[in-house]
């Protein structure tokens, strides 16, 4: 975006870039007082059902669902039992060494593959760029049952490999997204690397690789969100194994049943908030120290052709 | 879309060989996925919907139209359909308004947006189960915070999570809560209206309602229809939130109401294992889906203003 203002306005007064892409002025009077109501309204909205959960991880059984953001009766021991009470654990270890693993296969794979639409000449390319689009805008919903019958084929479903396995072969969204940024690389780089001897492997791995991490680390905190929060790919490949083995949302929604008194549990649901707050805090440290990232991806996807 | 050094070192139509062959090399990871796990799996798909398979039992043989007829014949596949698709125009207009409506206030607050636009962030960053463990407990009908709160209002609020009429709108609150990916494409495209056009507007006297529809919003349209597709497909394909109030025990008696097409289609699928009726299930909404997604593209294509006609980069 910044890219095609730039552009755009590059013939105009420089008056008119500053103005276009700053906010607009914040004008005077009621209707400045309304706006700020109404903000700090949608704050405590927003914010309320994160306090909500907070508050409820930190009372013992009777007076979790008592709507009090300050617990009549504090139960810190909850963050000690929790881990007892469910495997928690093992869901964190397996869900990020799922997250971790998708991640980073589907940055790298997806940045060879969009290097090879922005690098090289060849016969097809438009129609195999218009192919990235395409399956871009593919339902999940599409491809769900049909990609069981695949990894069922292959004898994987009940191990994690469906989970990070199509990472191998990146994805269509990163694809574009890496293209569009190798495209603005300017040009003479590679050519005074190529004059200095650099075949195509090592101009991607030297020059374009170090020069994309701001792209590289969107993809990379992008995927890990999708995959630590992916409850039906679990459900679907993970469920029915042993509790040990399951994921982050698959564990969580297995214990939201497990205390439930239809299935002979005792309502201790502090314990799922207690579980709930600890799976939700890593992408709250992930998004405070990467921010700019998320919202400058979210950007892209916007502008895709 | 021009290579980025190809161009000045051969003539149009004529290709390295070794060019040819390397780039090859770096899409084939892509190449291979799309041939296997998108084109490979929808045919397979294809064929199994006219097979009877059947995983448990270990059947997988010819059913001509069988699969076809019995979604036909199906009662729940048009009540699926229904909810999905009632759900979707409930959802997608309440979810671009009130995501435009964050964005226009960021986009008029100045200094501190960045701490607001924070705050609407975070609901987008908690994981559907923590989001649906703790709304499944705030619309509770009896001692929920959302009905305490509207008591306190005079209002006596509905039975959300009981009440047929009212379990599509519970949902629709939860997605409300994470439509902060929007707010953020519409915030973008606001900073990218020219101030002038506002100001030259309201020197000819128009208010700011004919400012918003006259100005903001035609040039805005391209962003808010690229956000149309999208949350449309999304709610098309709606499953987390109601598998996690409705769906997690095999042993829930779910309402009806909550019976969304990708929900039967996993039911189908991954508890009855009948994989023939859930292909065939799969390429209906397939055709479903494309079907809106081309209605919507043609409808857009009349409505949507595009600044310069060169950005073709721009069109959704």
């Amino acid at each position: 975006m910044t890219a095609e203002v730039a552009g755009a306005s590059a013939a105009a007064v420089s008056v008119v870039r500053v103005r276009r892409a700053g906010p607009r002025r914040p004008s005077r009077g009621v209707g400045r007082a309304l706006r700020w109501v109404a903000l700090i309204a949608l704050t405590l909205l927003f914010l309320y059902p994160l306090a909500w959960l907070v508050a409820a991880s930190l009372k013992p059984r009777g007076e979790v669902f008592d709507n009090a953001l300050w617990p009549k009766t504090f139960r810190p021991q909850n963050y000690v039992e929790v881990w007892d009470q469910l495997p928690l654990l093992s869901w964190v270890a397996n869900s990020l060494y799922i997250a971790v693993l998708a991640a980073v296969l589907v940055a790298l794979t997806s940045s060879l593959v969009a290097f090879g639409f922005a690098f090289f000449r060849f016969p097809g390319r438009n129609v195999l760029f218009g192919l990235v689009l395409t399956t871009m805008m593919l339902p999940g919903a599409v491809t769900l049952v049909p990609q069981y019958l695949i990894w069922n084929q292959l004898g994987l479903v009940g191990t994690s490999v469906p989970l990070w396995g199509a990472n191998l072969f990146g994805s269509a969204f990163y694809i574009f997204l890496q293209r569009q940024f190798y495209l603005g690389l300017p040009r003479e780089l590679f050519d005074a690397a190529r004059m200095d001897g650099l075949g195509p492997f090592g101009l991607f791995r030297r020059i374009a690789m170090p020069l994309s991490i701001p792209s590289f680390v969107i993809v990379l905190l992008f995927e890990f969100q999708a995959s630590w929060n992916n409850l039906q790919a679990s459900l679907i490949y993970l469920n029915g194994g042993s509790a040990s083995g399951y994921t982050v949302p698959l564990g969580i929604a297995s214990a939201m049943s497990k205390y439930s008194p239809t299935n002979g549990g005792h309502g201790d649901y502090q314990y799922v908030m207690v579980a709930a707050l600890l799976v939700t805090l890593p992408m709250l440290v992930l998004f405070a120290f990467g921010q700019r990232y998320f919202v400058e991806g979210i950007a892209t996807q916007a502008r895709k052709g | 879309m021009t290579a980025l050094f190809a161009r000045r070192r051969m003539s149009r139509d004529r290709y390295d060989r070794r060019e040819v062959l390397t780039a090859y090399l770096f899409l084939s990871p892509w190449i291979i996925g799309f041939l296997v796990f998108t084109v490979g799996a929808m045919v397979f798909s294809l064929v199994v919907s006219f097979s009877r398979y059947n995983i448990a039992v270990g059947i997988f043989r010819p059913a001509g139209l069988a699969n076809y007829a019995a979604l036909a014949a199906d009662p729940k596949v048009p009540l699926a359909l229904a909810n999905t698709l009632y759900f979707a125009v409930l959802a997608v207009p309440l979810e671009i308004a009130f995501a435009l409506l964050l964005a226009m206030l960021l986009n008029r607050v100045g200094p501190g947006s960045g701490f607001f636009r924070t705050v609407f962030y975070l609901p987008k960053m908690t994981p559907a189960v923590a989001t649906a463990s703790v709304f499944l407990l705030l619309l509770n009908g009896n001692q929920g915070a959302i009905n305490k709160g509207l008591a306190l209002l005079g209002i006596q609020g509905p039975q959300w999570l009981i009440d047929p009429d009212w379990i599509k709108p519970s949902i629709v609150l939860m997605t409300l809560w994470g439509v902060s990916g929007t707010m953020v494409i519409l915030l973008a495209a606001l900073r990218n209206v020219p101030v002038e056009l506002h100001e030259a507007a309201a020197l000819d006297g128009a208010g700011a309602v004919r400012r918003f529809f006259y100005v903001t919003l035609p040039m805005i349209s391209g962003a808010v229809f690229f956000n149309v597709i999208v949350l449309t497909i999304a709610a098309l394909q709606i499953f987390d939130q109601a598998y996690l109030l409705f769906y997690r025990d095999q042993g829930q008696a779910a309402p009806d109401a909550s019976l969304f097409y990708a929900v039967y289609l996993f039911q189908q699928a991954f508890r009855q294992f009948d994989f023939g009726f859930a292909s065939a299930m799969t390429w209906l909404i397939f055709v479903i889906i494309l079907l809106i997604a081309l209605v919507q593209v043609k409808v857009g294509n009349r409505l949507v203003y595009y600044e310069n006609s060169d950005s073709s980069e721009e069109r959704a």
